[in-house]
């Protein structure tokens, strides 16, 4: 299921917790032999972490991380204008209605439908919210993975070439990429909507002032 | 729409004093069609400025009984930077539905659009419509514009700072240890008494590294100076 959740909430949520901060070490620094820095109860945190971002995280039937992704508005401070700026030609993305999306992380095993699922959460987010686009730095890798997802960015820059090409894009959201992710990622329109509601709660005053 | 909110934004952007701004900020209950907006930011030294459209009376009394410890629409925005419409916020407690039925008696209507902003080093902002109609109705409304409500949020905050200009924040101090313990915990939800048993430290100690954290961080209150701490990165949940 989908999780949306600051990262105070996330404290609560135990194995979600450690289980995501294990596998990103997992993929950014295992597989991908990023830079990154892994603490000594093996995680993969950054100081952006400690900016309290919300996480989209695909949880698994065990309570277990299956994937996730990081928001932060860019507004604020950003991993494209602070580690990349010259992707966007030293003037960086701020816009209130685009977050940057960063930490794009699969869980080991994860089953096909994980991508679209956190894919889907990623445009719930910002449909749910009126913004605009989404704001990421992606590497060749992902390329694929946003083409066979039939939602790609649009390229604002590029360094370096071939497998090793980094780019910054921005994803427009509209509510045709919201249905095509339903599809792609097999869950209902109900469910989907269901998680998010959950996760950003809804009262009826009414109910309450009666 | 679109028009009448760029001539709006355009006659900020001539705006020379606060006084100027808060003009063009009441223009916008016309555009946007509500009862009521609000405005209220509270800068990195815990200087606090408002424009708003409430009776004075309940703002009198909100400030007098200090209900931005209990608001939920402050305590729920401080936390997070998506847009929130209030019925999604946390009324459930017997405090929140109280203060809920004051407000209400006083004129502020029952649905509420806010949007909440970090702005640099701490800086803190809500940006609030405010309207009596039905649920149906209000959906509707915020569909249409909600996205004009955030960009003028923001935007109105830009400005603001701008003006406020001299007024650059003061350097941060260093927190101490104990202090980052105190903020850490309270940002996790504990208690005061329980983060002081988890600290095995005395309330009282605890208030204490509380009040300086709290100078330190040129907050206003508790809630203040954990969501300072927290967008400043000093802590680590």
């Amino acid at each position: 299921m989908l999780r949306y959740l600051y990262a105070r909430e996330l404290r609560n949520h135990e194995k979600l917790h450690d289980t995501m901060f294990a596998d990103r070490a997992r993929q950014f620094h295992g597989r991908l032999g990023w830079d990154v820095t892994i603490n000594d109860r093996g995680e993969e945190r950054d100081e952006y972490d400690a900016l309290d971002p919300l996480y989209v995280i695909w949880e698994l039937p065990d309570g277990r991380h299956g994937g996730s992704m990081r928001f932060l508005p860019t507004t604020g401070r950003t991993m494209a204008a602070e580690h990349f700026p010259d992707l966007s030609g030293g003037r960086p993305v701020r816009s209130p209605l685009i977050w940057e999306c960063t930490r794009f992380c699969l869980g080991e095993g994860a089953r096909p439908g994980v991508s679209a699922a956190l894919m889907l959460g990623g445009a719930e987010v910002g449909l749910g919210f009126g913004l605009s686009h989404a704001l990421g730095v992606f590497d060749s890798r992902m390329v694929r993975i946003y083409r066979r997802l039939g939602w790609p960015p649009l390229v604002l820059g590029s360094r370096g070439g071939g497998r090793d090409a980094v780019s910054l894009g921005l994803w427009e959201y509209s509510r045709a990429i919201r249905r095509h992710l339903l599809r792609k990622a097999g869950i209902s329109d109900e469910l989907s909507r269901h998680w998010f509601m959950r996760a950003f709660g809804h009262l009826e005053l009414q109910r309450i002032v009666g | 729409m679109q028009n009448r909110l760029e001539t709006i934004i355009d006659c900020m952007e001539q705006a020379r004093s606060l006084d100027d701004l808060q003009k063009e900020i009441l223009r916008l209950r016309n555009l946007f069609d509500v009862e009521h907006l609000v405005y209220h930011s509270v800068n990195s030294t815990g200087e606090q400025y408002a424009v708003l459209t409430y009776r004075p009376e309940w703002v009198n009394h909100y400030i007098a009984q200090g209900y931005e410890r209990i608001d939920p629409v402050v305590l729920g925005c401080y936390r997070r930077f998506n847009p929130v419409d209030w019925k999604r916020l946390d009324w459930s407690s017997r405090v929140a539905r109280a203060f809920l039925n004051e407000a209400l008696d006083s004129g502020v209507g029952r649905q509420g659009f806010s949007v909440p902003i970090r702005g640099p080093q701490g800086q803190f902002a809500l940006f609030t419509v405010n309207h009596t109609c039905n649920d149906a109705a209000w959906a509707r409304h915020t569909e249409k514009f909600a996205r004009e409500v955030i960009l003028v949020a923001h935007y109105i905050n830009q400005k603001a700072l701008e003006l406020e200009g001299e007024n650059q924040p003061a350097p941060v101090r260093p927190m101490s240890p104990r202090e980052t313990d105190v903020l850490t915990l309270l940002a996790l939800g504990y208690s005061r008494a329980q983060a002081a048993e988890s600290l095995s430290i005395s309330e009282h100690t605890l208030r204490a590294y509380l009040e300086s954290a709290r100078s330190k961080l040129g907050a206003m209150n508790t809630t203040h100076a954990v969501a300072r701490a927290l967008t400043q990165g000093l802590l680590v949940i």
